[in-house]
């Protein structure tokens, strides 16, 4: 299967990505620029890592204005799946992709450390490969991704299963010590109603090989590949 | 004419910046201080004299791009 990488000015878990998904998974993937306007074929999209046009205004603000989200958008509407990591997450909230958004981290502190996650939803092509409840260690670095919602679509959000990954303690508890930024309900990642979309904080691509501390991130990759071979 | 457009993260979200710099302010002593909220400043110059205009150009850009209406609001001001 085809993956596209999208690189914005900023970017700088493109190359991450990249690799991820051909050396360590063998799959096709393409490096899509800021200014293109179609997907090259892509059956999955990443929106990577970084600080898309230097994060001026806000995080991932001004992202959703390169042409590449257009087609973006239409893939995504037409069930496309779309993986958003860390500044690629903030992009898609910005973008509308998915709702809410996101504050400075309640510590004011940037973080760049592994956390402990809990997979909370099966049904999307990026967490298909997990069981439910399964932990995960997978590394962050970000300053902001205290994730935000207001109640009520806090409420819509969890009433439709659309938390994704939650942070939690190493057996799988949430607790305050282990929510790194300070998410309302502990949130890491969320999913749009259609599944299809879904945004996440920690950094799976590099938690794909043992020499990078971890192969948890794997399940990520493994869960789309085999979601795509099905299709 | 001008437009100052007043950026700031809404009553009901936690601004840990603005508290931040609330805590250092209480250290310097300066108790009076109840509390201290951050927000953003931008000054528009737009292609108009009408104020009417002018306000309505400024909330539709503030709408579109300079807050988001997730968690944060805005107050505008036109005149020179």
């Amino acid at each position: 299967m085809r993956f596209g990488v999208v690189v914005f000015p900023g970017s700088n878990c493109d190359e991450d990505a990249y690799h991820a998904a051909t050396d360590v998974f063998g799959q096709q993937a393409e490096y899509l620029w800021h200014k293109d306007t179609d997907l090259k074929g892509a059956e999955v999209v990443i929106l990577p890592g970084g600080f898309a046009h230097g994060d001026y205004l806000r995080t991932g603000a001004m992202a959703r204005f390169s042409p590449i989200m257009n087609a973006v958008r239409g893939f995504a509407e037409r069930g496309g799946p779309v993986l958003g990591i860390c500044n690629g997450f903030q992009i898609l909230l910005e973008a509308g992709l998915l709702p809410g958004a996101m504050l400075r981290n309640k510590s004011l502190k940037y973080r760049c450390e592994h956390v402990y996650l809990r997979v909370e939803q099966t049904d999307t092509p990026f967490t298909s490969a997990a069981k439910p409840g399964q932990i995960l260690r997978i590394p962050i670095g970000h300053g902001e991704g205290n994730y935000y919602a207001p109640p009520d679509l806090l409420k819509r959000l969890e009433d439709n299963r659309q938390v994704v990954l939650r942070y939690t303690d190493p057996t799988g508890t949430i607790a305050e010590p282990w929510n790194p930024n300070g998410s309302v309900n502990a949130i890491a990642s969320i999913c749009n109603e259609r599944r299809n979309v879904v945004g996440m904080m920690p950094h799976p691509e590099r938690a794909c090989e043992p020499l990078l501390g971890g192969v948890d991130g794997r399940m990520i990759f493994e869960s789309i590949v085999s979601a795509m071979a099905i299709r | 004419m001008r437009a100052r457009v007043f950026v700031t993260l809404k009553p009901s979200v936690f601004d840990p910046q603005g508290k931040t710099i609330a805590d250092a302010l209480h250290s310097l002593g300066y108790g009076a201080v109840a509390d201290v909220r951050q927000g953003k400043y931008f000054e528009l110059d737009l292609a108009t004299n009408e104020a009417a205009q002018a306000k309505q150009l400024a909330a539709e850009v503030a709408d579109k791009v300079l807050a988001n209406p997730v968690i944060e609001s805005y107050r505008i001001e036109v005149g020179d």
